[in-house]
């Protein structure tokens, strides 16, 4: 029975909304954007995260990163915010490479970069070097449109070689022709071994490398490939490693290995102490939750920010449903001669607020699951492998949210209405 | 007695100044009456009328309806009376727009505690008072004799007691009016209590008493004789 009278009063209020088409649908534009836009945003994080993850998780779950410095297991390591520490040495990674203290090691490669100048010709370009060993092609699969990646031996000889990255081979050789071309890079102005400012050493171009495209926000195409010595002593003038990568023999060793690791390192820089560690371990998993801990808490603040959009929504709501009310205060009062309580009338509005805004919540849905798939399609078609998500959670949220936007903001109008004095408000003109 | 007013009086307060509409006015009513409350606009007339509908409260007095006393009646209980024990009619009929001249006449059931038979009993008060055919029309499509006939059923669809009727024929021509007063004078024979408010001699003589309400105080209250008693011919809608 009560089931009933409920039904009858939303279908009266959807006649009277329907009945003011024009006004209702301006009165709910807001909510409508505020949750697309709630919905746009999570489901593009999601598809951005899950990119983002699914290119990390190609670079093989079997790896182990190396960072000088100390760092909380959840945090980012130190070295990612610039900061220059000078505690990892190439006696460290040597050690790590000794089979007996760290048996499941199979390769090792240790890593300095910095952003230089590099000049071919008349042609310069500004990007990053990366300065690293031959067993790099073995850790991360290093694909070639032209020439080859240096070997171990041009590596450890400190051969002046070099491999370029997509974009900078396109930059300094629009014509092609790269192989066997000599580029300069410049030595920065810093170097504390190099006195001869202005000083410039020539590398032989060995190799181009296939298109990457962005990875970790990253663009992988803008960088160039240079034998760790020459990069670590010639162009930088220091002595210790920024970061060391190294592969284990199976997935399966990953924790067992990284606790050798990490107890050869302590044994190496004489730490008794797990508190006083100057290095940071991690692996992959380790690695994508840093990852996704970034993005999620990224997304929740965007998806706040349009939240607010949909307090905008419910201000607008309020200010009609004021409109509405004294438009409405005849009808108000013979209302109330005919036996409407206050809290009949109090419902009548409130449920007409709800209504708007879970229209207004369901629209917005549909708008936002459109303009999430146009923007999944679009892309794709650019080249990622982007994934479309809507996530039911985010659904869920837009609906509640919604709903509790037209209680919220529907509550002060329709009390307005129904402490209405019933004589008076039938004599309103 | 049905309605029985001790000593009532009702003052409007605004800011310190204090207007007082109805100084005492002791007045009864039996079941089955037509009664007539004349005076000049500003009288008090329209007051005593929603102090007697519930619409209103009065500041001091008893209030005795159906032997009950209802002094102590909070604003749910008052919606209640206001729903089933009495119904009122508008001088400007105060439809609801873009609505059902049925949907109109089953509106306060909406309020009511019967949860069943809502469009049947709303049928039956439409067709006493000669509309039965007129279900399906919008409160705007139907002039204004009509409108005042709908105002009627939809009083009438709770079976009140009383009906409260302020001004009915204000608005109306005199063919529509006559009409209008032909319907209140036959509920009134079926038994229903009639309590008519007007400035017009000629409409207060279809009653058979008229009370004369002056500066808020009862100034006359005297049985219309039979010889005096106006009754409205009974005109057909296609006349109209």
């Amino acid at each position: 029975m009560k089931n009933n009278t409920l039904i009858k009063e939303i279908k009266t209020t959807i006649k009277d909304l329907l009945a003011r088409k024009g006004r209702s649908l301006l009165t709910i534009l807001g909510i409508v954007i505020g949750v697309a836009g709630v919905i746009i945003i999570i489901s593009l994080g999601a598809g951005a995260q899950s990119l983002v993850v699914g290119q990390v998780t190609k670079l093989g779950s079997n790896l182990v990163g190396i960072l000088p410095g100390k760092s909380n297991e959840n945090g980012p390591p130190t070295a990612v915010f610039g900061v220059q520490i000078k505690t990892l040495k190439l006696s460290d990674i040597d050690a790590i490479k000794n089979k007996s203290k760290v048996p499941n090691v199979t390769e090792v490669a240790s890593f300095v970069s910095s952003n230089i100048t590099i000049i071919a010709g008349r042609e310069s370009v500004d990007t990053k070097f990366t300065a690293t060993d031959g067993s790099y092609t073995r850790i991360q699969n290093t694909e070639m449109i032209k020439g080859i990646f240096f070997t171990d031996e041009e590596a450890n000889s400190g051969a002046n070689v070099i491999v370029l990255g997509y974009d900078v081979a396109k930059a300094l050789f629009p014509n092609g022709n790269e192989i066997g071309q000599i580029v300069k890079i410049k030595v920065p102005d810093n170097n504390p071994l190099d006195t001869n400012v202005s000083n410039s050493i020539p590398f032989r171009v060995i190799g181009v490398q296939k298109k990457l495209g962005t990875v970790t926000f990253q663009n992988q195409d803008d960088q160039v490939f240079i034998p760790f010595s020459i990069g670590q002593r010639k162009i930088l003038g220091i002595d210790y490693i920024q970061f060391a990568r190294i592969k284990i023999d199976d997935a399966i060793n990953v924790k067992v290995a990284m606790e050798d690791i990490k107890r050869v390192l302590r044994e190496q820089h004489r730490i008794h102490d797990i508190e006083n560690d100057d290095f940071s371990v991690r692996d992959l998993a380790d690695a994508l939750k840093l990852l996704t801990g970034i993005t999620d808490t990224l997304r929740i603040f965007l998806a706040l920010m349009a939240g607010i959009s949909l307090v905008v929504g419910g201000i607008g709501i309020m200010n009609i449903m004021l409109v509405t009310v004294s438009e409405r205060t005849r009808e108000i009062g013979l209302r109330k001669a005919i036996g409407a309580t206050q809290a009949n009338i109090r419902n009548q509005f409130l449920l007409e607020s709800i209504v708007l805004t879970f229209t207004g919540g369901i629209f917005g849905i549909i708008l936002g699951i459109i303009v999430s798939y146009l923007v999944a399609i679009g892309a794709r078609f650019a080249g990622y492998d982007w994934a479309f998500i809507i996530s039911p959670f985010a659904v869920i949220l837009a609906v509640t949210v919604s709903i509790l936007t037209g209680i919220v903001f529907g509550l002060y109008p329709a009390l307005k209405a129904a402490r209405l004095d019933p004589i008076e408000a039938l004599r309103y003109e | 007695m049905l309605i029985e007013l001790k000593d009532i009086i009702k003052n409007y307060v605004n800011g310190d100044v204090v207007t007082r509409v109805l100084r005492g006015i002791n007045l009864s009513i039996d079941e089955g009456e037509f009664v007539a409350i004349m005076g000049p606009s500003g009288s008090g007339k329209s007051t005593l009328m929603h102090t007697i509908g519930f619409l209103d409260r009065p500041t001091s007095g008893a209030y005795l309806f159906d032997g009950e006393n209802t002094e102590n009646f909070n604003d749910d209980e008052l919606a209640k009376i206001r729903n089933n024990r009495v119904g009122f009619v508008f001088q400007s009929f105060n439809l609801l727009p873009r609505t059902s001249v049925l949907d109109n006449v089953m509106l306060p059931l909406l309020y009511s505690s019967t949860k069943t038979g809502h469009e049947s009993r709303a049928r039956k008060a439409l067709e006493s008072v000669d509309l039965g055919e007129r279900l399906h029309y919008m409160s705007n499509q139907i002039s204004g004799g009509q409108k005042q006939r709908v105002a009627i059923a939809r009083a009438l669809v709770c079976d009140p007691k009383v009906i409260f009727a302020d001004e009915p024929t204000g608005n109306l021509d005199s063919k529509s009016g006559a009409i209008v007063m032909n319907i209140l004078e036959k509920l009134n024979k079926e038994g229903r209590t009639i309590i008519l408010v007007t400035h017009d001699k000629q409409v207060a003589l279809h009653a058979n008493r008229i009370v004369t309400i002056a500066d808020g105080e009862i100034v006359e209250d005297k049985l219309v004789p039979n010889s005096l008693r106006i009754h409205s011919k009974i005109i057909k809608e296609d006349e109209e």
